[in-house]
């Protein structure tokens, strides 16, 4: 049977943001995605723990950054939570600006909009960062109506 | 990730291979990058090939790597940009700020 959960409770350190992807990235091919969908979830789901360890729990080892991947209807779903001060993702400069082409930060909440259906940001009742990617990663689910 | 180096033509050849990652990967090129500066390289071909991820920090270090190559007067440009590492640069736009080439051969004829 497919795992149609997952939930991964991870220190802030960045080797576990391949621990993360690693995971993620089973599930959801064995939940038919191609190498294409594989590709560009992980890199969105990188970024999104990289963001949650580096901004939201500032590095602190001691903190913890909360996945959980959810499988419905051909759509995954990663919600990832930090234990920080919490965010506003619309004070983030534009990266394709002329201004900020070169800067060498900045681009991650790029990615994820860009490799994702959607990206949506709150806050948790701690009042760190939640942020709840999702892509639809098969077009149409055998022996069902739905697309 | 894995970075050789080699001189070919009078050019530092960087051949990079694996993740351009956080934490890692992006440290990695910072590093080598900052060597070849320290022992006065100041023409840097960056051979992309064996990529096969890069995120936003491996971009990043990218453009780190090319402004600060470029303030010191000298040349970085990149080759052999495999299919997925050529998206990411065109949707960042940055595929406009790098010189990038499709062969060694062209690459290194554009140093000259």
């Amino acid at each position: 049977m497919t795992v149609q959960e997952l939930h991964l409770a991870l220190g802030s350190r960045f080797e576990n943001v391949e621990l993360a992807q690693a995971a993620v990235d089973e599930v959801i091919a064995a939940h038919g995605a191609d190498e294409e969908a594989r590709h560009w979830v992980g890199l969105a789901v990188r970024e999104a723990i990289a963001n949650a360890i580096q901004h939201g729990n500032r590095l602190d080892a001691s903190k913890r950054v909360d996945v959980a991947m959810r499988f419905s209807g051909g759509v995954v779903e990663v919600e990832v939570a930090d234990e920080g001060e919490g965010f506003a993702p619309e004070a983030v400069r534009d990266p394709l600006a002329p201004e900020n082409l070169l800067r060498t930060n900045g681009r991650g909440i790029f990615y994820m909009r860009r490799f994702m259906d959607d990206v949506v940001y709150g806050s948790t009742a701690a009042g760190g960062t939640r942020v709840v990617l999702r892509r639809r990663i098969v077009d149409r689910l055998e022996g069902s109506q739905e697309r | 990730m894995k970075i050789d180096k080699r001189v070919r033509d009078g050019v530092t050849v960087l051949d990079l291979e694996g993740k351009i990652t956080i934490g890692k990967g992006d440290v990695a090129l910072r590093e080598a990058v900052q060597q070849l500066l320290a022992d006065g390289v100041d023409k840097i071909l960056i051979r992309l090939e064996k990529v096969t991820t890069i995120d936003s920090s491996g971009v990043g270090e990218l453009v780190s790597a090319f402004t600060t190559v470029t303030n010191r007067g000298g040349k970085l440009k990149l080759v052999n940009l495999p299919p997925k590492v050529n998206d990411i640069l065109q949707i960042t736009q940055l595929i406009t700020v790098f010189e990038v080439y499709d062969t060694e051969d062209e690459a290194l004829a554009s140093f000259t």
